[in-house]
């Protein structure tokens, strides 16, 4: 498979627990928020234990990838996406947005999430573009389109939101709280 | 301070005399919730080791002064790395040697009974799984009974004490454990027997154990007789050893009955289940020791750390043969069952020769608790 984009890769193929999770957590370190990190393992315990070291360290676990004897995990390094006050003014609810696919509206949804949560879990058909990404890609996008934006929470796609309002989008809706609470149809990655 | 390792040996031995002991568990917290240590005086606290890497301040006032302290992790890493930091703050500790998987694997050798003849019955505790298997001595050959895949231990057993290996048996297809049974009848040149109606989907040759057969261990007749008993499995059969000792497979335990459902057929088997404990087992001798191939549970050991009760006190006291109703015998094995052992269906399909995992994938598919009664 393709490999997934990410920020930082650490290499700790071949290391025993605990070394895993120690290099993990200095690796985390050199990261800034919101950036994720691929780790690459052999110890097949670092898997639960990498994912019960995010959920207590405040990072977010996208997954693990097994290739042959390599386990490749995701993790997204915690961010205060959630405590930012949203300034978009159009907004609508998951359940809205579901109700919109499932009729099959002509709309686009587009994912602002990183590469690496997107892969792991989207809406079908939705675009991928990372909220770092969007003023170069804009050209990708079409400005008359009603244009539903996601995130994990609704942070990211508010920012996303503005940006592109800001360069001339007039039918961009923000959906809140986004991927975090969506129980509609997706595409996913086996864990 | 110095910190040292303990080896499970050590550490069963302190199961075994009661003695206390305070285990700091760094696994995750639901692997510590699944399967730990289990001692009668032991005190426990479950900290994740990646909750530690910056410092061990915090939990340095849960941890007593005045008990002996082992450290345990599921490999061994974390823990030495945790036991130093102890150690640093100026503890005396331990960790446990090889970690969980070690003590997944640690088979300690107890003595159940002599045989008429002079010869023994050896009772190998899997301490950590809950797991029993046997091994029955007469005049320079043995037997061995359920034996678990950790095989060079019995071999070692036997050259130690000078027997040879003669005849193999597992009284059921295990679904909790991976049967060294086949490998050390291949090793040794030994029978191999398994219950033919346990065995229809295996790839390998057998002798086909079936209820009423003698076999001979040593020259002066030790007799194990056979017993079908169906209910855990549909071949599950038991031996009476010596018209002294009752191995009764996973069938009856010491607290506890078998459950019929790890084959997929609770329905169908719960009235075998009845049959054979409410049935055929009164029909045996009140005398016999019954020896279980499981514990659940600690407390079902014995002073010296065997695993062995007469029948008659199993009449009295075990729950699972004092259920006058039916339909509440078939509730109690069909319905509230624990969860089912780790892996089983893998382990199954492994003890059929089906599939072949590597050691390191055995061990894997083995972790946790038996799970293979019902209370």
């Amino acid at each position: 498979m393709e490999n997934i984009k990410v920020n930082v890769t650490l290499d700790a193929k071949g290391l025993a627990c605990p070394m895993p999770i120690v290099k993990t957590k200095k690796a985390m370190n050199t990261l800034e928020a919101g950036q994720v990190l691929e780790v690459q393992a052999t110890d097949k315990g670092s898997k639960a234990d990498i994912q019960a070291w995010a959920n207590s360290a405040g990072h977010q676990y996208l997954g693990t990838i097994e290739e042959g004897d390599v386990l490749k995990h995701y993790l997204r390094k915690s961010s205060n996406d959630s405590s930012i006050e949203r300034k978009h003014p159009n907004v609508t609810s998951n359940d809205e947005l579901e109700k919109k696919l499932d009729a099959n509206e002509n709309i686009v949804v587009l994912d602002v999430r990183e590469a690496a949560e997107y892969a792991f879990n989207h809406i079908p058909n939705a675009v991928s573009i990372p909220l770092g990404e969007i003023e170069e890609r804009l050209s990708e996008l079409n400005k008359d389109d009603e244009t539903y934006v996601v995130c994990r929470t609704g942070s990211r796609s508010d920012l996303a939101a503005q940006k592109l309002a800001e360069n001339g989008f007039s039918n961009v809706i923000n959906v809140v709280p986004g991927m975090s609470a969506w129980t509609g149809k997706t595409n996913t990655l086996n864990k | 301070m110095a910190f040292k390792a303990m080896t499970s040996k050590e550490v069963t031995k302190k199961v075994f005399n009661k003695e206390n002991l305070f285990v700091l568990d760094v696994r995750n917290e639901s692997d510590f919730q699944d399967w730990k240590i289990e001692g009668r005086n032991f005190r426990y606290l479950n900290i994740p080791y990646f909750e530690l890497l910056d410092g061990i301040e915090e939990i340095m006032d849960k941890i007593p002064a005045d008990q002996e302290i082992l450290v345990v992790c599921a490999k061994e890493g974390s823990s030495v790395m945790v036991a130093e930091m102890l150690s640093d703050a100026g503890l005396d500790v331990s960790y446990l040697q090889g970690g969980m998987k070690a003590w997944s694997e640690h088979l300690e050798p107890v003595k159940v009974g002599d045989l008429k003849d002079g010869g023994e019955v050896y009772q190998f505790v899997r301490i950590g799984k809950g797991c029993l298997s046997y091994m029955v001595i007469s005049n320079g050959e043995a037997a061995i009974i359920d034996a678990t895949r950790m095989t060079d231990l019995y071999l070692e057993f036997a050259e130690g004490i000078g027997a040879t290996i003669t005849h193999v048996f597992d009284t059921h297809l295990h679904a909790d454990h991976i049967s060294g049974g086949r490998a050390i009848a291949e090793q040794t040149n030994a029978t191999y027997w398994l219950p033919p109606k346990d065995a229809t989907e295996v790839t390998f040759d057998y002798e086909p154990l079936e209820g009423g057969i003698d076999v001979t261990i040593g020259e002066t007749k030790i007799n194990i007789h056979s017993l079908y008993s169906p209910g855990h499995t549909i071949g599950s059969t038991s031996f009476v050893v010596d018209e002294k000792f009752l191995l009764s497979g996973d069938i009856l335990f010491i607290d506890s009955i078998g459950r019929p459902d790890l084959a997929g057929k609770a329905e169908d088997w719960v009235g075998d289940l009845r049959e054979s404990l409410y049935t055929r087992y009164r029909e045996l001798s009140e005398e016999l020791v019954v020896l279980p191939a499981h514990f659940m549970i600690i407390d079902e050991l014995n002073d010296d750390g065997s695993v062995a009760e007469k029948l008659g006190t199993l009449f009295e006291k075990n729950h699972g043969l004092n259920i006058e109703d039916e339909n509440e015998f078939r509730k109690l094995v069909t319905e509230n069952l624990p969860p089912q052992p780790n892996a089983y269906q893998e382990i199954r399909e492994t003890n059929m020769g089906k599939i072949n995992p590597d050691t390191e994938k055995q061990r894997e598919m083995e972790i946790g608790p038996n799970r293979c009664a019902v209370r």
